[in-house]
């Protein structure tokens, strides 16, 4: 049992750093990315493709990171002026694409077989406490993240970001350069992704293509939605309101009697869908609500100036 | 190898022939409502399926089966998208069209998950005789492809005479050009859009069972189409219902020539790389600079 809440408490934490990315680039920048799911694949693919040359394991992860980041950088340039719908057609099939060459391109990634034997990090060293281990360092790295994250989002970068997502025009008249700050928002967001990816190919020492599709995405944006499209603690909290979801749907499900592995498997992926069908109807700003950030510098300012219409919060502190 | 070539032209046609349903019903739904409809692909599945029951236990012929499709691909459309999609339609602001996507993500996968539940993930096949191929000067030509082509170019010129004819057909594109002069005509968009939803919808239903006569139906048929569909609806400008008749025609051409250069398992990166370019050369369709295509 608790080996069981280890594992899941893990894979929270790298749904946790999915939705941290995707908080920074869809909550701050306004830039979706629908094909989240092909940089964790990315990440993934790249760190044990490194581990397998035998390259020290903070290396791959690194360069999981930078791989992944570097193709969305390249994506989010090449895609800079395209309107939000359009961008999530692209991004989506930009994924699928992604997919298609990790089954097929057999000789780099074994296709659909996938890789297995992917080496740990202390693994043997630890032996029965590893999971522990992992555990608490996917946690403690999704902590510096949000960390790292919530001084960025609060910094004049964050401000400029915000603004970008709310009128562009806006943000480039005020002198901000908006390809830039897109570029970095989609930048982080994929890093992080490919991180997770990374994290994930080390801990199950297993992955093949199947691991990397749609439904993943969909997950990490109903952790985002059902937390708080634009807060970092949202992205936390969801994540681990997703796990729980998902590990009771498993309970709820196998409970039915005369199911069989199919019905079971799909009636959980129904069960989520519906549920972030049903948040983004009924409470589409998530448990914790955008908030009116202000940059601290104006404390006198009227409260009434907020932007987001019903209520604002607003910080009494002065 | 000019017959070669006459024959990948060939099955191109046949393949942008049955893309070029499910297209143009993504296609009249995001000129009428003005968003990103992604559960098109589950729609095509459902039609295949209904097809699929209909032709299995009730033993019914192609014409009523097609027929049985687009109902219930239709009505299936119209009761999801107002279940799902129309609350969130509801509260508009700019991110609206954005989450609107993003919901219709999730239907798909809710309905995909739905057919896999109730059918398995199994292939299933339409009892239905084959034809034999016959062969045109060294080509060969499926005469139940050549059926499908025929049936999807007979209901676009239908559609074409419903919007250009009809006052129903005339409305429903005075609501894609301008919703707002609509309104002020006395239109209501409301009602037009649950009949835009229900034509598109069945559209691609006819276009899944058609496909599902050719081959087969399983749960996530519609959704490997799914790309190829955007190609076609994207490349003829998203808002240009010819256009996405030739666009899809033109993706099916592209996508079987794609072979003489790609395996076939890369089928869909032509789709993408289509996609990309049109996206970013002329977001307007590459048609868009000949008269009469123009929405």
């Amino acid at each position: 049992m608790i080996s069981y809440l280890v594992f899941a408490g893990t894979i929270a934490g790298f749904y946790a750093l999915l939705s941290l990315g995707l908080v920074t680039a869809w909550g701050q920048g306004g830039l979706v990315n629908l094909g989240l799911v092909g940089f964790v694949g990315l990440g993934a693919y790249t760190s044990a493709l490194l581990s397998g040359a035998a390259f020290p394991i903070w290396i791959d992860w690194i360069a999981a990171a930078v791989v992944s980041a570097a193709v969305g950088l390249a994506l989010c340039f090449v895609v800079r002026n395209l309107r939000g719908d359009y961008l999530a057609i692209v991004t989506l099939g930009f994924a699928e694409i992604l997919r298609l060459a990790e089954t097929n391109e057999k000789w780099l990634t074994k296709g659909s077989d996938g890789i297995s034997g992917i080496v740990a990090p202390l693994k043997s060293d630890l032996g029965e406490s590893f999971p522990f281990f992992y555990l608490i360092m996917t946690w403690t790295l999704v902590g510096i993240v949000a960390f790292l994250l919530g001084c960025l989002l609060r910094s004049p970068f964050g401000r400029a970001l915000r603004a970008v997502r709310d009128d562009e025009q806006i943000a480039a008249v005020a002198g901000k350069s908006v390809l830039r700050l897109k570029l970095q928002a989609f930048g982080i967001g994929a890093a992080l992704s490919g991180l997770a990816g990374a994290l994930y190919a080390h801990f199950t020492s297993y992955i093949a293509p199947d691991v990397f599709v749609v439904q993943l995405t969909i997950y990490i944006f109903l952790t985002v939605t059902v937390g708080g499209q634009t807060r970092l603690a949202g992205a936390v909290v969801g994540s681990i309101a997703l796990v729980a979801l998902l590990e009771a749907s498993r309970f709820i499900a196998a409970a039915i009697p005369g199911l069989d592995a199919v019905q079971i498997a799909s009636l959980r992926e129904f069960a989520i869908a519906v549920t972030l069908i049903l948040v983004m109807q009924l409470r589409p700003e998530g448990a914790f609500r955008m908030t009116n950030e202000r940059s601290g510098l104006s404390a006198s300012r009227a409260a009434s100036e907020s932007c987001y219409g019903k209520r604002a919060i607003v910080d009494d502190a002065t | 190898m000019l017959t070669d070539l006459l024959q990948y032209l060939v099955n191109g046609l046949i393949v942008g022939a049955l893309i070029a349903l499910p297209a143009l019903g993504l296609t009249l739904i995001f000129s009428v409502l003005g968003f990103v409809n992604f559960s098109v692909a589950a729609q095509l599945t459902a039609g295949g399926y209904a097809g699929w029951l209909a032709n299995t236990t009730l033993k019914l012929s192609l014409v009523p089966v097609l027929i049985i499709a687009f109902l219930v691909a239709g009505a299936l459309g119209v009761v999801t998208d107002r279940i799902a999609l129309a609350p969130i339609r509801r509260k508009p602001s700019a991110r609206t069209p954005l989450m609107v996507a993003v919901v219709s993500i999730a239907l798909n996968m809710a309905l995909e998950n739905a057919y896999r539940f109730s059918f398995g993930s199994g292939l299933n096949s339409f009892d239905m005789p084959i034809a034999r191929d016959m062969k045109v000067g060294g080509i060969r030509i499926g005469l139940q492809q050549l059926h499908n082509l025929e049936i999807a170019i007979g209901l676009a010129v239908l559609l074409a005479l419903f919007f250009s004819l009809t006052k129903l057909g005339k409305a429903m594109r005075a609501v894609a050009d301008n919703v707002d002069l609509a309104r002020l005509k006395g239109i209501e968009p409301v009602r037009l859009a649950n009949l835009a939803t229900f034509i598109g919808m069945g559209l691609a239903g006819v276009g899944g069972a058609l496909l599902a006569i050719d081959t087969s139906v399983d749960p996530s048929t519609g959704s490997r189409l799914i790309l190829l569909i955007f190609a076609g609806s994207v490349v003829g400008g998203l808002t240009s219902l010819p256009g996405a008749v030739a666009g899809a025609l033109l993706m099916g051409v592209i996508g079987e020539l794609g072979l003489l250069v790609l395996p076939p398992v890369y089928q869909s990166l032509t789709a993408f790389v289509a996609i990309l370019i049109t996206l970013l050369a002329r977001p307007s369709g590459i048609f868009s600079g000949a008269s009469g295509v123009r929405k």
